[in-house]
């Protein structure tokens, strides 16, 4: 996913193509089977309105459309699927777990059937009992209303080809069969995929009534079976969510009970009045990123109202390799050297709210090794730039004094990282430009070969704690297409050996994790060392800014604060 | 006099930018300088300050020190010198002004001049054109133009204009001014067509271009001359929001638009990157119109006298 602030992975339309693996154990790196923590639930604090600031609504409110962490924080209480990760803080909040099914999948036919059993009693918020039937249709639904990722998490569901071709006609003969006296579903892929739960565990995965509509429904709310349903969507003013009369809970883990009666997100504000709004108690949180420029205020006053988390994200620079001058390895790697991280860190905010960092994996995340290849210093931990050593590579390379177009967003800390490469370029011997872009098209601006981007600042978000979530997306051949909007690998890098290297640890992610993840390692060394498509810049924090008096603060790692967990009473 | 002396004064900073930047204060204001220190009260400082309070979120930017030599009025978040980018934003600003206007003024008097004078299909056609320019509010052109040619840069058969080169606003910005001026120099010119001092020189069979610059031009050089001051605020001040919306003068390098821009983010610490060219606008825009004013009283003293009737 991509985009703290809006689009979460618009990009992720490109085609994931899981290379073909054999499951044996499903989700033995993530599933669990939903017996480890879960939050307590103190009927004391139940009640009141919670009031939520953004500067603007998110589009959609199709679950099965919407692509934005805005949204995706609202569905963890208002939508499930038959699978769902842990409604929990800490490190256990990446485990998927049993919601609408009774329990994680029997998994057979090496790997490629998936057989679930569907909860009996449970009801969507316009009353009506889910059926084997509406998970079905919210199967097939996906190709029906163009979901962002049809084309490539659930393309490999047998029957999905049809789909996609003929999306309205729709039926995924032979993927996705039910019993409806049994309550099973039956979910057959063409080819075994490591990550298949991970994929129906986010809000794609909702199951909606079969009546829903085969189009992107807007701003009409879809019924759910959360503890809580959207009453009302308005873009301009809010959005307000209230409790569901049918919810009763069944799994605390996969779907806990709320504590406000009433949650409302207010739109049109300004960042910095949503500040004040949030330091004033006129609303208990902001959406928004802070201010760089109240930072250090609040920091000051409100330190106990701020919460800082470490996200599983990647700031990096993304170097075309196929256009000069960074079709020249000693180019790419001369930017490695001269790019200063520290310098980069301070833009963002400080080492507070970021982490210099050398590689494609973040800290904590499957796979990650720490490792350093171009600074001053040497070992794992980021020291300084070796501008030397750059400007005698750009020497080297023969590229010295070629025009460099540095792409970047127009958002105050995209634009000052986007100035501070610009300046750096220039230090090693380019003429670089600036083209500051609208984030609204940057993102597929720097993906369409046509635009010949040389190089650009971007950043990426996992979507699931897989490390091919990163880097098989990020920079394999199949994710690169020449000439398209949807084109993730932006740096173009299509190297066979490492194609191959990543389908063996996807292989080895389905029987043995750890060998899968040390190769995963490897592979995350081996590109950056050997053939450096990037500049990672840092690993940003998240800061949640709460209003006096609001409590019970949870950060899920996978979809961060748990909104409706938060007390206002 | 006084709106005199202050131009004079502002245009001197701007051309003496280098000379401050080199040999005062000792700075490159186009290169960041993130990590650099600068002397206040005889101890070095980081010029970026990482705040060490509370939870010790957020960096800072050093502010005003007051002291020519060591970041007069602070530095951006880039850490550069905001009172040298000050200047040489005024360079900019100033040059991007004064050259679209007599760009504008220039080629709306040609125009304005030919649809009077010869009236008929070429008035038809140029005035139709004024009014679809006209018909768009001119910062919507402007933005419009500028994000359209900003990353290709303007291809006119031979003329090539690159999008970083500060001659794309200024083409942009002229373009957009000409209806307005172009409007009253026309109508001047059907009111002199008229006159007996033109109806004598095509009785006496002076050809087209004589009568357009031996009797034309010289009856509106003065309305032009009174419009160029206006339109030099005016086009400065359209440069100055392109810049700010990151479509004017492309970094690193700087006008007051521009300097706006990077001041937005520091607004609540560091108010005086973002006020300081905005006073700069004011205080140039403030002369020039009052310069404008001026010179219409000279050219038509008579509209002073309908002014204070």
């Amino acid at each position: 996913m991509r985009l703290r602030s809006r689009w979460l992975g618009a990009a992720c339309a490109a085609a994931l193509a899981v290379s073909g693996v054999a499951l044996g154990q499903i989700g033995a790196q993530a599933a669990s089977s939903g017996t480890g923590p879960a939050l307590t639930y103190q009927p004391s604090h139940a009640g009141g309105t919670l009031k939520l600031l953004a500067s603007s609504a998110a589009g959609t409110l199709d679950p099965q459309v919407n692509y934005t962490l805005q949204y995706w924080q609202l569905y963890q209480a208002t939508y499930d699927g038959l699978v769902s990760f842990r409604k929990t803080s800490g490190e256990s909040s990446f485990d998927v777990v049993p919601d609408l099914a009774v329990a994680l999948p029997k998994v057979t036919n090496g790997g490629k059937t998936y057989t679930f059993v569907l909860r009996k009693g449970i009801k969507f918020s316009n009353g009506k009992t889910v059926t084997v039937k509406d998970v079905q249709a919210s199967f097939q639904r996906l190709f029906k209303v163009a979901n962002p990722n049809a084309g490539s998490w659930y393309a490999g569901i047998v029957g999905a080809s049809a789909c996609l071709s003929k999306p309205a006609t729709c039926t995924l003969s032979g993927g996705v069969t039910v019993n409806p006296s049994t309550n099973t579903i039956v979910v057959n892929l063409v080819k075994p995929d490591a990550e298949f739960l991970d994929q129906l565990a986010v809000p794609f995965g909702s199951i909606l009534p079969a009546s829903t509509p085969g189009h992107d429904m807007g701003t009409t709310p879809i019924p759910g079976t959360g503890a809580y349903m959207f009453k009302s969507d308005n873009p301009n003013t809010k959005l307000v969510m209230v409790r569901n009369p049918y919810f009763k809970v069944w799994s605390a883990a996969a779907q806990p009970q709320g504590y406000p009666n009433e949650i409302d997100q207010l739109f049109s504000n300004t960042v910095e009045s949503e500040v004040t709004m949030v330091e004033n108690g006129q609303a208990n949180w902001m959406f928004d990123p802070i201010p760089s420029d109240r930072l250090a205020q609040l920091s000051d006053k409100y330190a106990s109202q701020l919460h800082v988390n470490t996200l599983t994200s990647t700031w990096y620079i993304t170097m075309n390799v196929n256009i000069p001058p960074f079709n020249n390895l000693k180019a790419r790697q001369a930017v490695n050297y001269a790019f200063d991280k520290n310098s980069a860190v301070k833009l963002y905010g400080g080492t507070k709210l970021a982490t210099p960092t050398c590689q494609i994996l973040p800290p904590g995340f499957p796979g990650y090794v720490p490792y350093c290849a171009y600074q001053s210093g040497h070992g794992s931990t980021y020291v300084g730039p070796d501008l030397a050593k750059a400007k005698a590579l750009v020497a080297a390379s023969g590229t010295k004094g070629m025009s460099v177009g540095v792409v970047a967003q127009t958002d105050t800390v995209d634009l000052a990282l986007g100035q501070y490469l610009q300046s750096v370029l220039n230090s090693i011997g380019y003429k670089a430009t600036l083209k500051p872009l609208s984030p609204n098209i940057q993102f597929t601006y720097i993906q369409n070969t046509k635009n010949k981007v040389q190089i650009a600042e971007t950043q990426w978000y996992q979507d699931y704690p897989a490390a091919s979530d990163f880097i098989d997306i990020l920079l394999s051949c199949s994710q690169f297409h020449p000439g398209s909007d949807n084109s993730i690998n932006i740096a173009g890098f299509c190297n066979k050996s490492v194609d191959a290297q990543m389908a063996r640890a996807e292989t080895l992610m389905l029987t043995n994790p750890t060998q899968g993840n040390a190769l995963w390692a490897q592979i995350d060394k081996t590109i950056m060392t050997k053939y450096a498509p990037w500049v990672p810049e840092f690993n940003p924090k998240l800061i949640d800014f709460l209003s006096k008096g609001t409590g019970d603060y949870q950060f899920s790692k996978q979809f961060y604060m748990l909104v409706d967990q938060l007390w206002v009473k | 006099m006084i709106a005199l002396a202050v131009l004079t004064l502002v245009i001197l900073s701007a051309l003496l930018a280098p000379f401050y930047a080199h040999d005062i204060a000792h700075t490159n204001p186009f290169t960041s300088n993130l990590n650099g220190t600068t002397l206040v009260g005889g101890h070095q400082v980081p010029i970026l300050q990482p705040n060490t309070q509370g939870l010790g979120l957020g960096v800072t930017p050093i502010g005003p020190t007051w002291d020519l030599h060591h970041y007069f009025l602070g530095a951006d978040n880039q850490g550069r010198d905001v009172f040298a980018r000050l200047l040489y934003g005024g360079r900019n600003s100033l040059f991007i002004g004064s050259t679209s206007a007599l760009l504008c003024c220039a080629v709306a008097a040609v125009l304005g001049m030919l649809a009077g004078y010869f009236g008929g299909v070429i008035d038809w056609v140029l005035s139709r054109i004024f009014d679809i320019v006209w018909a768009f509010p001119v910062y919507l052109l402007a933005i419009s133009l500028s994000v359209v040619l900003l990353t290709s840069g303007l291809n006119l058969g031979p003329l090539h204009i690159g999008p970083g080169s500060l001659w794309l606003p200024i083409f942009i910005i002229a373009a957009v001014y000409v209806p307005y001026v172009a409007r009253p120099i026309r109508g001047l010119t059907m009111s002199l067509r008229e006159r007996e001092f033109i109806q004598a020189a095509i009785s006496s069979g002076a050809s087209d271009w004589r009568i357009l610059t031996r009797e034309v031009l010289p009856n509106t050089m003065p309305s032009v001359i009174v419009f160029f001051p206006l339109m030099v605020a005016f086009n400065m001040l359209t440069e100055s929001a392109l810049s700010f919306l990151s479509i004017g003068v492309q970094p690193p390098a700087a006008s007051w638009g521009t300097i706006i821009n990077d001041g937005l983010g520091l607004l609540y610490t560091r108010p005086w990157v973002a006020l300081a060219p905005g006073v700069m606008i004011v205080i140039t825009a403030v002369s020039l119109n009052i310069l404008g004013d001026g010179a219409r009283d000279a050219f038509d003293p008579k509209a002073k006298l309908r002014g204070s009737v």
